[in-house]
């Protein structure tokens, strides 16, 4: 039979392009902890519905020795699949066959893939682990590259870009990553740098092993290029398909909704917050006290721990929370902070998510450092992400909110639709010590009992001034609550904002403070 | 890896009671510039010294060629003034940062 003879040989076709690099190369995946570029796309998509696309793409280089060079699937595994039902197209490169490199083909299989989930306005997941350029395609290499970047850059903000880092990601080729909203990464597999250790030891003589030039705790933490650590592949798959419950799958619908949950008991709202605001408290107690099932997932964990960002859900529906954290770094804005908070807020009024955002912060960090870092610059950030969002923007003044904190945190003057205000609440200028000290600075340079005299002064600043109720007679505040009413007044706001309409004036782009 | 929150952070004449990141306990004094010095700006080799202790020099003037990254850099002078030391010689390897001429 012909027809059986043509399957048989399909099938062998198939199976040949299954095994990528071949046996061996697979060994030395597996012996670095890895899985294999397919074995990673089946464990992140629901099983079974997974279909590859473009598995017999060949090169055609003729260079070096390329003509006689068999790579399979030119070393890209591209498809589309669901995660908990909802489709998605994805690319994971393939190490074992000659590193992952990336030529014409295989870069043209990615921006196939691309051009599909922009097309179908489904969320895109791209596998990075290549070597980077085929260097034997010269110039074919960079056009590929400079054509995913493109991608990236349109796609932004129109449909969720994902990459997961599962091996290296080195030169040009980290710019898609960090063009794409969130980026996975898994200690001791993850690898990214713009330039290795050894050109860094060539050109300044530093001495730096890979792993702490560009690791997956080094993205987390210092250099904040990623967004999720893991400590394994299998759990970098689990916190993807986490991620993916709470975001939509374009930017013109919302995330899926699921059934409301009240909070966990143990989060007594009441008992979190001292009322001393110079006593630091875990500000993720408060989030939990409020979101449903006190499930809140964070993002950028590990980076600028001052600031506290990521999603959860009120009523069953997805929200973005942003608060500062008193018990790091007092919660103040800075370079860091001032970023991380910036680009989760445009992330939310991209993608619909309306925003939650708890103040409590003593204003900006002092230093030449942050100074010359250009705080001016990123904080400006914050005040241009908070302005310009359209997404319900609901805010829950704790404590502190002094100064240009207060500005930048949500407040009313860039536009909140609810703003709350607990009892403990001190919006004011700055803290009661150094107002006193600026306002009464020659009554108690020239007191006799200066340390006396000052006391007396901070007192009578705290008294007049260090409450909600002084923003709360201009209107700034809408309504001083108590704490144990936040949730119920925060699903009130929401509900009443779910199809908030605001017109922006007509304009191509705004220049946000980059 | 990460102490307790007892650290103080100074905000406006208030103490708070928190936990400092590392970059900013770790951070660097502030230390004003020196136009003065001319230094290694990258590691290289010395392949010219252009001045001698005691010559006046003006801004804008060559001081140093310094072989690195593969180019031959020509270091300028910041300032006008007189070389009040000269710490290379040509053939000299230098590390980064290293001061080579000091101009006063």
């Amino acid at each position: 039979m012909a027809l059986e003879k043509k399957i048989r040989e399909l099938k062998e076709r198939r199976e040949k392009m299954l095994l990528g690099g071949g046996e061996e190369a697979i060994e030395k995946q597996k012996a670095m902890g890895k899985n294999t570029a397919r074995e990673r796309i089946l464990a992140i998509l629901d099983t079974g519905s997974f279909s590859e696309y473009d598995m017999f793409v060949e090169h055609d280089a003729r260079d070096f020795g390329m003509d006689k060079k068999h790579l399979p699937s030119d070393g890209v595994v591209i498809g589309t699949g669901t995660i908990h039902g909802n489709p998605v197209a994805v690319f994971a490169q393939d190490f074992t066959v000659a590193g992952g490199s990336l030529g014409l083909m295989h870069s043209r299989k990615i921006t196939k893939i691309m051009d599909h989930a922009l097309k179908m306005r489904i969320p895109l997941i791209g596998i990075n682990d290549s070597g980077g350029a085929r260097i034997q395609e010269g110039v074919n290499s960079l056009a590929g590259y400079g054509e995913i970047f493109f991608r990236n850059t349109i796609s932004s903000g129109v449909i969720p870009q994902i990459s997961v880092i599962l091996g290296p990601c080195a030169g040009g080729a980290v710019y898609s990553p960090a063009l794409t909203d969130f980026v996975f990464v898994v200690e001791n597999i993850s690898k990214m740098f713009i330039t290795g250790p050894e050109v860094i030891k060539t050109v300044l003589g530093e001495e730096i092993s890979m792993e702490e030039l560009g690791g997956a705790r080094v993205h987390c933490e210092v250099s904040g290029n990623a967004h999720f650590f893991a400590l394994s592949e299998e759990e970098c798959f689990s916190q993807i398909k986490r991620l993916m419950t709470f975001i939509p799958r374009n930017n013109e619908v919302k995330a899926k909704a699921f059934d409301a949950v009240p909070p966990d008991s143990k989060y007594d709202i009441e008992k979190i917050v001292p009322g001393d605001p110079t006593l630091p408290y875990d500000v993720k107690d408060v989030i939990r006290a409020v979101a449903d099932g006190s499930d809140f997932f964070e993002i950028q964990e590990m980076y600028a721990r001052n600031m506290v960002i990521g999603f959860g859900r009120m009523g069953g529906k997805t929200v973005g929370f942003v608060a500062n954290q008193p018990m790091e770094m007092a919660g103040v804005l800075d370079v860091d902070s001032s970023d991380k908070a910036a680009r989760f807020i445009r992330y939310c009024d991209a993608f619909n998510i309306p925003l939650i955002t708890f103040v409590d912060l003593p204003g900006y960090l002092p230093g030449v450092d942050q100074e010359h870092a250009g705080v001016i610059r990123h904080g400006a950030k914050v005040l241009y992400a908070y302005s310009e969002a359209t997404v319900p923007k609901l805010t829950v003044i704790l404590r502190k909110a002094y100064g240009g904190g207060y500005i930048a945190m949500g407040s009313r003057h860039l536009r909140a639709d609810f703003v709350f205000a607990w009892p403990t609440a001190e919006i004011a200028v700055m803290g009661p010590e150094g107002a006193a000290n600026i306002i009464f600075r020659k009554e108690i340079a020239t007191a006799s009992n200066p340390d006396e005299v000052r006391r007396q002064k901070v007192e009578e600043y705290k008294e007049k001034f260090a409450n909600p109720y002084v923003a709360a007679s201009r209107g700034y505040v809408d309504s001083v609550i108590e704490p144990s009413e936040t949730r119920k007044l925060l699903l009130h706001g929401l509900d009443v904002s779910e199809d908030k309409n605001v017109q922006m004036p007509k304009k191509k782009h705004g220049i946000p403070p980059f | 890896m990460h102490k307790k929150e007892a650290d103080k952070l100074n905000i406006d004449s208030t103490q708070y009671t928190t936990r400092l990141s590392r970059r900013y306990a770790e951070r660097k004094q502030y230390t004003p510039p020196r136009p003065g010095r001319i230094s290694s700006f990258i590691p290289g080799t010395v392949v010219e010294v252009l001045v001698k202790e005691g010559d006046k020099v003006a801004i804008g003037d060559d001081i140093v060629v310094l072989d690195a990254m593969k180019m031959k850099n020509r270091l300028k002078s910041h300032i006008s003034g007189k070389v009040t030391a000269v710490n290379i010689k040509p053939g000299d390897r230098v590390a980064k940062g290293v001061v080579m001429v000091e101009i006063a």
